[in-house]
């Protein structure tokens, strides 16, 4: 009897060994993966339009909405077409180190029966394309109520080619930096350093505004921010391409730090400056966790995620109150103050909170610390050498900033010929 | 007969109307305007940036009473848009020399 049991053991870790050797030689579609991935698909592209339109459209003076908005709506439309030109294939295409290739321009190759672990390779199309849209849009903040349309636009052709696929590939299509062994789990670096640097590179090239009003509608604001807040477990527990634990606790790990982001910012505000609790700085708050966290998502416990909110929390607010008037660019919507300095705190946290334990590959230290920065410092100082050189390029062709008379007019009229009420 | 034209603050607006409405002024035109006085405008702190808010939202009254009833109404206007703190407002009075009822034709007194 023992015999036989002990035969029929030896048989089935026969069969189950040989069925996950033939799991690695050939990915089998997982339709649970596949169907989370698309909803996470949906939220992360709902961060874009109408969340982060929201969020900056209410940010901006009465006069400049419709083209703050707008700019959120063409940058969804246009990444969208330099994606399937060649933006994925650059981005994910085999290629070197630093850029994939053209081996998937006009998305050759992306077909029914493909598969990209264990989903659909369009599936996975789509969901790196919404990461692209957010990663452009959100740099407009640092412009907005000056950029002329035009030059954005022809801006925004050449960065997502020139800036965003290459730092893609370098983080997460096998290049340098991921073989180097830096971590990002969702995007911290890609998306949010890489973001607020171009901001501020353009902010700075572009000039400050003339003049200076208040947010016209912070209700739009606090709207945009709750989107983003939701569409953020789109964007970090998607990044586990998977449906399981990895995005259960990416999940879980996002609503805290944002939680405790947001109370950070929000008794930083009440206690110093104007001794007031603001919407604003609740909203500012929860949005600086949801960029600390979004590196460190699949890596780290929920007490770290605690820590890393409540430190991005003041250290954010900090940014955008006492290191912007010090220093005196004109980052409008602070995406420098958020999204470049939450997104590098949230890089180097993650260096020292990553454990095994839920899922990193290494357990946080100074050796994985000097790794993040090495991450932080590669895509900064890329981003702003090209940005700057791609501003200057469209600045040949048409200028970047709207004419002085335009921008007192206010942007909705003067360059969309539309307005708000 | 007078033209009382009152600025108070907004949230003052529905004393005044129902007080009015029981001295037996019965009419009156309400503007929602913006200004400044000696109160000047105020500040607001939006992520640390401070912006100048030069003109505050204030209600206009205008008001037309006979001069029977003016002192009445004046001290009742007086009485409901005070709170004590700054910014309540002023009251300007201008003689009113005809006041028509268009439907009727009527003048006068009879057309308040």
């Amino acid at each position: 009897m023992i015999k036989l049991i002990s035969k029929i053991s030896l048989f089935l870790a026969i069969l189950l060994q040989s069925s996950i050797a033939f799991a690695q030689a050939k990915p089998v579609l997982n339709s649970g993966d596949a169907s989370w991935m698309l909803t996470s698909t949906a939220l992360v592209l709902l961060m874009t339009i109408p969340g982060l339109a929201l969020f900056y459209g209410g940010l901006v003076g009465k006069k400049n909405v419709v083209s703050t908005i707008s700019q959120s709506f063409m940058i969804t439309c246009i990444v969208t077409l330099m994606w399937f030109i060649c933006g994925y294939s650059l981005t994910f295409g085999e290629g070197n180190l630093f850029i994939g290739d053209f081996s998937k321009t006009f998305l050759k190759g992306v077909e029914v029966a493909g598969l990209t672990m264990t989903i659909p390779e369009s599936v996975f199309v789509v969901y790196q394309l919404t990461f692209a849209i957010i990663t452009v849009a959100l740099i407009c903040g640092s412009i907005v109520e000056r950029i002329n349309f035009g030059a954005l636009f022809l801006f925004v052709i050449l960065w997502v080619i020139l800036v965003y696929a290459p730092i893609g590939h370098m983080v997460w299509g096998g290049g340098y930096l991921s073989k180097m062994g830096v971590l990002d789990f969702a995007g911290g670096t890609v998306v949010h350093i890489n973001s607020g640097i171009a901001g501020l590179v353009a902010a700075i090239v572009i000039g400050k505004r003339k003049s200076k009003v208040r947010p016209h509608n912070v209700a739009l604001t606090m709207i945009g921010a709750s989107m983003l807040w939701v569409g953020w477990f789109g964007f970090n527990a998607g990044s586990a391409v998977a449906a399981n634990g990895s995005a259960g606790m990416a999940m879980l790990v996002t609503q805290i730090a944002a939680a405790s982001a947001g109370i950070a910012w929000m008794l930083a505000e009440w206690f110093t400056g104007e001794k007031k609790p603001s919407l604003l700085g609740l909203c500012s708050g929860a949005v600086a966790g949801l960029v600390a966290i979004t590196p460190a998502a699949g890596f780290v416990s929920p007490t770290s995620a605690f820590l890393i909110g409540l430190i991005a929390g003041v250290l954010c607010f900090l940014a955008c109150t006492k290191l912007k008037s010090a220093l005196g660019y004109d980052d409008a919507l602070d995406v420098f103050g958020i999204h470049a300095f939450g997104g590098a705190i949230g890089a180097v946290l993650t260096g020292v909170f990553v454990t095994k334990a839920i899922g990193g590959e290494v357990e946080g230290g100074f050796d994985q610390v000097k790794l993040q920065l090495l991450g932080v410092a590669v895509t900064v100082i890329y981003t702003a050498v090209i940005t700057y050189i791609i501003l200057k390029v469209v600045n040949l062709i048409t200028p970047l900033r709207a004419s002085d008379t335009e921008e007192k007019e206010g942007l909705d009229l003067s360059q969309h010929g539309e307005q708000i009420s | 007969m007078k033209l009382i034209t009152a600025i108070i603050k907004p949230e003052q607006a529905d004393n005044v109307k129902k007080a009015l409405n029981k001295i037996g002024v019965d009419g009156l035109t309400m503007t929602d305007v913006k200004g400044y006085g000696r109160q000047k405008g105020h500040t607001e702190f939006y992520r640390g940036s401070e912006y100048e808010v030069a003109f505050l939202p204030k209600t206009k009254l205008e008001i037309a009473v006979s001069s029977k009833k003016y002192t009445k109404a004046l001290q009742t206007i007086l009485k409901t848009a005070k709170t004590g703190k700054i910014g309540d407002g002023k009251i300007f009075v201008t003689n009113l020399s005809q006041v028509i009822r268009v439907r009727t034709g009527e003048k006068g007194d009879k057309a308040i």
